[in-house]
């Protein structure tokens, strides 16, 4: 096959999703599913923006052991709102509403997802849930922390029920988008497609999406039974009437230790992509890193009560839940192990998102590897509500999902706009970012050590140090998430036109122009091999070979 | 109904109409899951209280009218069985009879619905209330107001799941009157039967839970 | 070597021999993430070295795993991960598991302040005194919501929860004084919950608590006193006899020594009860509490099992008045004569 001709205006100038249909109402009303994943840029840039304030407004307050700029019960909204709106509004919606609405019919050589009228309605159960939350947060706001334990969060006389409410419909949202992406993978795969040539991509998104639509009900349910009993006092979790306050604890981490698996899973499935796209090589172990995207789904229904280890359960249940954790720990394992090894005879581009795969790999296994000595159990009973177990769920989720996200943004950046941002810029922000998040949570990890308790608005002068390390760190971390977005925007206007495949990349979305049609494929796409095959493309052989059926 | 009929329930990305049936009744399966979870995290709460207080729990549930809690128990599954009988005449093309029995699945689904209205019309009367609002002076055990928070929660989640399905069926109904529906393409019809089979399973799961233990 | 580990990863004093062992399976760990990571960091560095692009459209052979490779990479890790777990493990059920002979502190959390009481006296707010080298164990609950209590001299932390009682223990090794944190969010006061574990040599805290319980019995009169410390910004004390009076306590229940309807509040509090099934219970608040909540569980004696539940009719804060109240109806002196009630027994010794 020769190859293909260089980038031109005329090329990017073509009509394509974003230029098909005009007008904003093309947009609110848009079946799209190219669009829809647009659309969750732009919402879940803003939820993350929101939710970076917060955590800024937290730092500066920690910089000194007193008061500094808000008072105590202003600050546990902060820390609340924090918690609520990164989690919500960011990291279970962010990877799979953008990428996984935006690349899984491209991977599939589907037109669109199953449902692409209930795809836009989690947009707007998005919007609404995000709006409620935030009419909850305008009028005074929860302090209860996002784990909202009884019965603190039912006695409190912050306004906990809009919130919850808003996370009620946002979890709906979760839900239909885990569905629709499950019947879509089932029932949209091209001719020739097999599961074993599905893209990990996909393999994750899939086992997400599993998660999405097993646990979310249970949080729904137990976050609509703290609202009841907030402002009825029907007292299902009130010792005074017969309840027990742990019980909720249980049916919370149900869902909510699944949920940080929905964080992590997406970031997963973008580094193979990137992995593989970037080495230019085939995955090492191709059903090894699948299976155990399954795997991490599945055992981690089992875990949920390593949260509880101080709780007053008894041994018997510390162990049981202890030993699975560690289990779970092995699939990451094995995926570290495969993408490492993917390297291993590689042609490796170090371009930004390749950056951010190292910072993800780094990150990763550091986090990871201090989650299983929480799972040791006595280990945790000194670090459980520490700033230890903040940074180490900060590292998997800011280094390890943000970084993914990152280099997802970076990777397909060209392909959803057909632009290129500025390299250079990319890798200084990549820099500061690795940087300045080294310095706001390796603090953290000393500080629990040294015991400080989380959610602490004042806290005694020989932590006092640390925490302005901490501080100083966060600053760096957000001023250079602020350089991406400039240059990213920039790029909109003025980046250079990319072509439709500017890293020369084998992964079947890459086959459609960039950015794509409005209409994915012209006919029904035949698959004839499986994704990322590297192995003969420089006598200009085929490679990732995709022919068309009428 | 005409294959040219069936061309207009064609989704424009789903290469087959069997394929696009595949997916809604995948789909449909999926979220009634997600309803057997939602429910699930209140089966949980009884299962604990009921470990904790079973003395309690046995007490209030005698409270209960089993002859009402039966009767709607034959309720319901009657009704399933006349929205089983609407979609078979569905698929052989007897609307006429169809919407009949859909009909008779919202009156029993009514029916339901008025029997509920008596039970807790007489709960109230006696307080046997959720939480603080517990005042039945007969059973002052620990525990007794616990089984009254569940047993509202339970039956209230159940009864709004109910009238949810009306809305479906009643829905379905008018489209399966204007002959909207016929054996060609009936899947909505199914999909709705299959949330009303639900609907009429988790109440199985209550009844002896609230009622006969 | 293990002063060095200690300081290196910024962790506190070790104040028990748990605490040390702990320490020990931290730095197992810790150096085991710190090779592991670095090995990762080596080796995708090595990796992006050698194998960097060098033409455009390179190409790249399709390397195949071979079975042993996944075996390593999952078995050596499974290996490390349940050598861990079998060390941390054992740690935490001794932690759960206190010796016989441990000497028993009352613990209460509540917004925001730590209360412990001695059975037999004395009481404390927001200090805890201990004899070094002596077992101690803590036996705790809640007020109002879920609170931590939490020593991270001791490595130590349980969650108090209201409405039921949990346990933790711990031997000092020698004098010192430990922070305690609360360590489960509770309001705004959660970062002011602090105390502090004041461990005294073994002599030394005897005759404390013997000195205690003398000042203690001196300051009372025939007139009913409180007993411990009263926060004098909500005088619990008076809530609770206002709160038991409004709740109809005083229609069964005494409070100058009286046989009525049910037992007299008289000393009530620390008092050795038989109940009707042959038992005996120490009159504590996690009894006077369970009395309340579920009366029919536990019936003193030679009384009716006639008390109804006040379980959902009284809010926790007003039993913890309540319960204070009883607790502040002291006298010094026995009851003159015989009772047909229960057995009274006078205040234990000190050890």
């Amino acid at each position: 096959m020769p190859p293909s001709p260089p980038p031109s205006e005329a090329v990017y100038n073509r009509p394509n999703y974003l230029t098909a249909d005009r007008g904003v109402w093309s947009w609110l009303v848009t079946l799209d599913h190219k669009r829809i994943g647009v659309m969750y840029l732009v919402l879940t840039t803003i939820g993350f923006a929101l939710g970076g304030l917060f955590a800024l407004i937290i730092r500066l307050e920690l910089l000194t052991p007193g008061p500094t700029i808000i008072d105590a019960q202003t600050y546990n909204r902060m820390f609340t709102l924090h918690g609520v709106v990164m989690i919500f509004l960011f990291m279970i919606p962010a990877i799979p509403g953008i990428f996984g609405n935006f690349l899984l019919p491209l991977m599939l050589g589907a037109q669109d997802v199953a449902f692409p009228r209930i795809n836009l309605l989690t947009v707007y159960l998005y919007l609404l849930g995000a709006g409620i939350a935030l009419w909850g947060m305008i009028h005074g706001g929860a302090d209860t922390g996002w784990t909202f334990y009884t019965p603190y969060s039912t006695t409190t006389t912050t306004k906990v029920a809009p919130i919850l409410l808003g996370a009620f419909i946002l979890g709906l949202g979760s839900i239909l988008t885990g569905i629709n992406f499950i019947v879509t993978i089932h029932t949209l795969r091209a001719p020739g497609l097999t599961w074993m040539r599905l893209p990990l991509f996909v393999w994750a998104i899939y086992a997400t999406s599993v998660i999405q639509v097993l646990a979310t009900p249970v949080l729904g349910m137990t976050l609509l039974l703290v609202a009841i009993e907030s402002v009825f006092g029907f007292g299902i979790f009130d010792p005074g009437r017969g309840g027990d306050p742990v019980l909720f604890q249980h049916l919370f981490w149900f869902y909510s230790h699944p949920a940080v698996y929905i964080m992590i899973l997406p970031a997963m499935a973008v580094v193979s992509e990137v992995v593989q796209a970037f080495a230019r090589k085939n995955m090492f172990g191709y059903k090894a890193v699948a299976y155990s995207s399954l795997g991490i789904a599945f055992v981690g229904f089992f875990t949920w009560g390593h949260h509880l280890f101080t709780s007053g359960q008894s041994a018997f249940n510390a162990g049981i839940f202890g030993i699975l954790s560690m289990f779970v720990g092995l699939f990451t394992a094995i995926k570290v192990f495969n993408w490492t090894a993917t390297l291993y005879k590689g042609a490796i581009q170090f371009s930004a998102p390749f950056v951010y795969f190292c910072g993800f790999l780094f990150f990763l296994v550091f986090g990871g590897m201090t989650g299983i000595a929480l799972a040791t159990v006595s280990l945790d009973v000194h670090w459980q509500d520490t700033y230890f177990v903040v940074a180490h769920f900060h590292f998997i989720m800011v280094g390890g999902t943000i970084m993914a996200f990152l280099a997802a943004v970076h990777y397909w950046w060209p392909k959803m706009f057909g632009r290129m941002y500025s390299e250079r810029w990319a890798l200084v922000a990549a820099g500061l970012i690795i940087l300045g998040f080294n310095a706001t949570f390796i603090p953290q990890f000393l500080l629990g050590n040294m015991g400080m308790p989380r959610r602490y608005y004042s806290f005694p002068e020989r932590f006092w140090p640390l925490n302005v390390a901490s501080t100083a760190g966060a600053s760096l971390l957000a001023f250079g998430f602020l350089i991406v977005l400039v240059y990213l925007v920039v790029s909109l206007a003025w980046g250079r036109v990319a072509g439709p495949n500017p890293w020369d990349s084998r992964g079947y979305e890459w086959d459609t122009p960039s950015p794509p049609n409005k209409e994915n494929f012209p006919g029904t796409p035949v698959i004839t091999h499986g994704p990322h095959e590297y192995q003969d493309t420089e006598d200009g052989g085929a490679g990732s070979e995709v022919t068309h059926a009428a | 109904m005409q294959p040219e009929t069936q061309a207009v329930h064609l989704a424009h990305h789903f290469p087959s109409l069997r394929t696009q049936e595949q997916a809604a009744r995948l789909g449909m399966w999926l979220f009634l899951a997600t309803e057997v979870l939602l429910f699930g995290a209140l089966f949980t709460a009884y299962s604990l209280y009921r470990y904790l207080f079973p003395h309690a729990f046995e007490g209030a549930s005698a409270l209960m009218h089993t002859s009402w809690g039966t009767a709607n128990t034959l309720v319901l599954i009657t009704s399933s069985l006349t929205v089983a009988l609407g979609i078979h005449e569905v698929s052989r093309g007897r609307n006429r009879r169809a919407t009949l029995y859909l009909l008779a699945t919202l009156a029993f689904a009514v029916a339901f619905l008025v029997i509920k209205y008596f039970e807790y019309s007489h709960h109230i009367h006696e307080g046997q209330l959720p939480g603080r609002f517990y005042s039945f002076a007969e059973l002052q055990v620990a525990g007794a107001s616990m089984f009254f928070t569940l047993y509202f929660l339970m039956t209230g989640l159940h009864g709004l799941h109910v009238l949810i399905g009306m809305g479906v069926l009643a829905f379905l109904t008018v489209q399966v009157w204007r002959g909207r529906y016929g054996p060609g393409y009936y899947t909505p019809v199914e999909l709705g039967g299959l949330y009303w089979h639900l609907v009429d399973l988790i109440w199985i799961f209550l009844f002896p839970l609230l009622y006969l233990i | 070597m293990n002063e060095l580990m200690r300081t290196l990863l910024f962790l506190p004093e070790q104040g028990t021999d748990y605490a040390r062992s702990v320490d020990h399976l931290h730095y197992f760990v810790i150096s085991a993430t710190m090779l592991g990571s670095a090995a990762v960091f080596v080796t995708v560095i090595a990796f992006v070295i050698v194998y960097r692009r060098r033409r455009a459209r390179q190409s790249t052979p399709v390397v195949e795993p071979k079975p042993i490779h996944e075996a390593v990479f999952i078995g050596l890790p499974l290996v490390l991960f349940l050598v861990w777990f079998g060390i941390g493990f054992p740690q935490f059920v001794a932690l759960q598991t206190p010796p016989k002979d441990a000497m028993d502190v009352y613990v209460q959390g509540k917004k925001w302040m730590w209360k412990f009481a001695y059975p037999g006296g004395p009481s404390a707010v927001d200090t805890l005194r201990v004899p070094a080298g002596r077992p101690v164990r803590l036996l705790m609950t809640s007020r109002d919501v879920i609170h931590s209590f939490y020593v991270p001299a001791f490595r130590l932390k349980q969650d108090v929860l209201p409405g039921r009682y949990t346990q933790t223990w711990f031997q000092a090794k020698e004098p010192g004084r430990h922070q305690i944190f609360c360590a489960e969010f509770c309001g705004v006061g959660h970062s002011a919950m602090l105390g502090e574990v004041v461990v005294m040599e073994p002599s030394e805290f005897d005759a404390w608590v013997a000195n205690q319980r003398r000042v203690v019995a001196a300051a009372q009169d025939s007139a009913p006193v409180p007993s411990e410390d009263v926060d004098v910004r909500t005088s619990l004390v008076d809530q609770g006899r206002k709160l038991a009076s409004e709740y109809g306590c005083f229609k069964c229940h005494t409070v100058d020594g009286t046989l009525h309807i049910g037992p007299t509040w008289l000393d009530l509090y620390g008092r050795r009860e038989k109940l009707k099934d042959g038992k005996w219970v120490v009159a504590d608040e996690g009894y006077l509490t369970r009395s309340m909540m579920d009366p029919r569980a536990e019936v003193v004696a030679g009384f009716q099992d006639v008390m109804p539940t006040f379980q959902g009719r009284i809010p926790a804060p007003e039993v913890a008045a309540i319960v204070e109240f009883i607790k502040s109806l002291r006298t010094s002196t026995v009851r003159p004569e015989p009772s047909k009630g229960p057995v009274y027994a006078p205040i234990p010794p000190a050890k």
